[in-house]
């Protein structure tokens, strides 16, 4: 009786998973239905994703969360932020436990393809750098031949590691650490000559120092790192929201549309593609199944990419990031948004 | 008398001298308990040296400890200024600032008062188990706790942890019902069939029916929200309370003599006990979902508390079973001679001498469980000791802090581990009846 009680249940979930699978409803509809949106965040890193001292998340990743929450609800409080870890991002993204995820995740070719990841952007282009003592009196990378070099373990930064130095015909002895705050450790107490991982995480790291003008950043970066937000295979849809939402925050920077003046330019703007980013003129909010003021919601909850950058990782914050690539393209940088029409 | 005459006899008592220099007082104990030989005097003087060496390296840096800035520059800035350029020191200020977070997680801050009433309510609950002075009928409160704690930590309608609780009365009832009707074993069957059911198909619907007709409900919280040492505490007595009683029945399991009850319970043991806790963690967190249907919300702490409770329950099985084994046959024989039936053998005889004997081993496995807890960050949430202090050194105030967090979370759980060691200690001496 029993036994057959739980068989029962278990063909009945069996039954309702099969079905839920084929009717393949959409995440942008699950999303709207539960009118929360489910978005993956790093456990914590500096400027990127981290919770302040009320249990609020704030950082450059989150502020893409509040831009999709904003343009699907008009609200960016709409966000339950899911921390996730290295190991099981991937994992909370394909079961279902998160909606996307934006969490300083480099896109790859294996990554995108083998494990049914969609990658929808680049909210941030980075690459890895090398940080050393200033007194190892090295000033390139070209220099570190035979040195000890601390390396996240299981990170593409330890496999463009090995690359590099095979490249350039060097050796190197690697010193394996696990987060970034023990490598901090191991660096600073004399465990390796030189410290590698993304060179936004090493400014970072290097502006905590208690004794920041002691230790330089190489100026080699050795390998490219965009960063961006990830969907589920086959759900291009809801990717095309994120993907879109994402574009109108750098359209808008280039555009001149800041938090401030936004309501102003979507009355009195007399540029077209203002007025349709703003919804003021056309409704391509409907075309990916929005409200017509989608993109300005979007930009509202924490300005355009330029404020938001600014306000999180740029040179007025302890991070003090340059924009760099990360600039307009019509600042030399590689950020280009395909046109709003 | 002659007393004058023979000078040679002494007629009074010498009076006591000190025992010599090295027989008595601290000469003595040092002698004996530090310089007894060569060998021990080496050791004696490379342990006095590496105490003073890792004193001298910690203590100037805890002497400069700053209690109050709000991040770690302004910390590093004022040790500068008070102990001129160079100096370093402990910055406590980032355990002043994020003290809530420490303890409560994101749980949300005006609710603090329910994980704080929770927690008191728990040693009044846990009292009575513990100390057999306290009046007995206290125990009926500490078997309704769970219910209380579950729905002040949880919040939603009070009629959930209500109909679960009435689960157990309907096993009682059918239990009782069914015994004079079909006997025993029957009646147990009916035990445990009942409530399945009644949790299964009928608690979910009784309660939403009681909730329209009764409302009362506490805001509720969502496990995504847990964190901090709630989350530590909330898994580790949740897993502890549950594990003992488990564990004792596998430990029967195995020893019993039906062979699908045995198999099943060595089956299950050896599996529990040849996986890493983290596999099990890993599984309940992620290819569960996999099987689950799509949009299911299977509570992840939930999950986890199942986890740790089989895993731990499979440690105390075989520490119980270890007791099992040290009584001696006759015990066994006597209550057979006495003609209890098993159930009656094992409560009045067999279990309360196997568990005496069993208290180190079962105190060791609940403090094993409880740092345990702290691997819950590999899943997700957020545990004391790494979660919220990866947290807390994101935000670009406190980036770069690193043992101070450590060093607090760590006393913090050696508080209770001790707490628990010293209690073991204590029932121990007070249970002891042989008079070595």
């Amino acid at each position: 009786m029993k036994q057959s009680v739980f068989l029962g249940t278990l063909a009945a979930a069996t039954l309702f998973a099969g079905v839920a699978m084929a009717q393949g409803t959409s995440t942008l509809d699950t999303v709207k239905a539960r009118g929360e949106l489910n978005c993956g965040v790093n456990t914590g890193l500096v400027g990127f994703a981290a919770p302040d001292a009320s249990g609020n998340w704030q950082g450059f990743d989150v502020a893409v969360c509040k831009a999709v929450a904003a343009a699907i609800f008009g609200d960016a409080s709409k966000v339950v932020y899911i921390p996730t870890t290295s190991s099981d991002r991937f994992e909370q993204l394909t079961s279902g436990k998160i909606d996307f995820l934006v969490r300083n995740t480099t896109w790859t070719f294996s990554r995108d393809t083998d494990l049914k990841m969609d990658f929808v952007g680049v909210n941030y282009y980075d690459g890895q750098g090398f940080m050393v003592r200033k007194d190892l009196g090295v000033s390139s990378a070209k220099e570190l031949n035979g040195a000890t070099i601390c390396i996240q373990t299981g990170t593409t930064t330890e496999l463009n590691l090995a690359d590099y130095f095979k490249a350039n015909n060097m050796a190197y002895t690697a010193v394996p650490i696990e987060t970034n705050a023990e490598g901090e450790q191991q660096y600073l107490a004399g465990a390796c000559d030189a410290y590698t991982t993304d060179a936004s995480g090493l400014a970072a790291t290097r502006a905590a120092f208690a004794d920041p003008d002691n230790h330089i950043i190489l100026p080699e970066i050795i390998s490219k790192e965009p960063l961006g937000p990830a969907v589920r295979h086959g759900d291009s849809a809801w990717g095309d929201v994120i993907r879109w939402t994402m574009n109108a925050l750098v359209a808008a920077e280039e555009f001149g549309i800041t938090s401030a003046n936004i309501d102003e330019l979507a009355t009195s703007s007399q540029n077209p593609e203002v007025q349709r980013l703003l919804g003021s003129s056309d409704n391509l909010g409907a075309m990916i199944g929005l409200d017509v003021e989608w993109a300005k919601n979007a930009i509202k909850a924490s300005g355009n990419y330029g404020e938001i950058f600014a306000a999180t990782i740029g040179e007025s914050t302890p991070i003090g990031l340059a924009r760099g690539l990360n600039a307009q393209w019509t600042q030399g940088g590689l950020l280009y948004t395909p046109p709003f029409r | 008398m002659n007393t004058s005459t023979s000078t040679f006899v002494r007629t009074e008592m010498l009076p006591q001298q000190t025992p010599p220099i090295t027989e008595a007082g601290a000469v003595k104990w040092v002698r004996e308990n530090l310089f007894s030989s060569v060998l021990n005097g080496i050791l004696t003087v490379l342990g006095v040296a590496v105490v003073v060496y890792i004193t001298l390296q910690i203590a100037p840096w805890l002497s400069r400890s700053v209690w109050v800035a709000s991040s770690l520059s302004e910390c590093r800035q004022i040790i500068a200024d008070r102990y001129g350029e160079g100096a370093t020191g402990a910055c406590w200020a980032v355990i002043r600032e994020r003290w809530p977070q420490y303890l409560f997680g994101f749980y949300p801050s005006h609710l603090y008062w329910r994980p704080v009433l929770t927690f008191a309510l728990l040693c009044v609950a846990v009292a009575p188990v513990l100390f057999d002075k306290l009046p007995r009928q206290m125990l009926w409160f500490s078997l309704v706790y769970p219910a209380v704690g579950f729905w002040l930590l949880w919040g939603g309608s009070v009629w959930v942890p209500v109909m679960a609780l009435a689960g157990f009365a309907i096993g009682y009832a059918a239990a009782k019902i069914v015994q004079p009707l079909a006997g025993t074993i029957v009646a147990t069957i009916a035990a445990v069939l009942a409530p399945v059911l009644w949790w299964l198909f009928l608690a979910g619907p009784a309660a939403d029916a009681m909730q329209s007709i009764l409302p009362i409900a506490l805001q509720g919280v969502r496990s995504r929200e847990f964190g901090g040492f709630v989350l530590a505490f909330t898994i580790g007595f949740t897993g502890i309370a549950f594990s003992l009683p488990l564990g004792v029945m596998l430990a029967l399991g195995r020893q019993s003599d039906m062979f699908i009850v045995n198999k099943l319970s060595v089956g299950f043991i050896e599996f529990i006990r040849g996986v890493p806790l983290i596999t099990l963690l890993f599984t309940a967190s992620l290819l569960l979902n996999y099987f689950l249907p799509p949009g299911t919300d299977f509570d992840i702490i939930l999950r986890v508390i199942i986890m740790v409770v089989l895993f731990a329950a499979a440690y105390i099985a075989e520490v119980v079973r270890g007791g099992l084994a040290a009584l001696p046959r006759g015990q066994y024989e006597a209550a057979d001679a006495l003609g209890l039936d098993y159930w009656k053998a094992q409560r009045l005889i067999i279990m309360p001498q196997a568990l005496k004997i069993s208290i180190p081993g079962i105190v060791s496995t609940f403090i094993g469980l409880f740092k345990d807890t702290t691997l819950v960050v590999f899943v997700g949430l957020l545990d004391p000791l790494k979660g919220i202090t990866d947290a807390v050194r994101a935000s670009t105030d406190w980036k770069g802090i690193y043992w101070e967090p450590y060093i607090f979370v760590g006393a913090i759980f050696f508080l209770f581990c001790f707490a628990m060691s010293r209690y073991s200690m204590y029932l121990e001496g007070k249970l002891k009846t042989d008079h070595r």
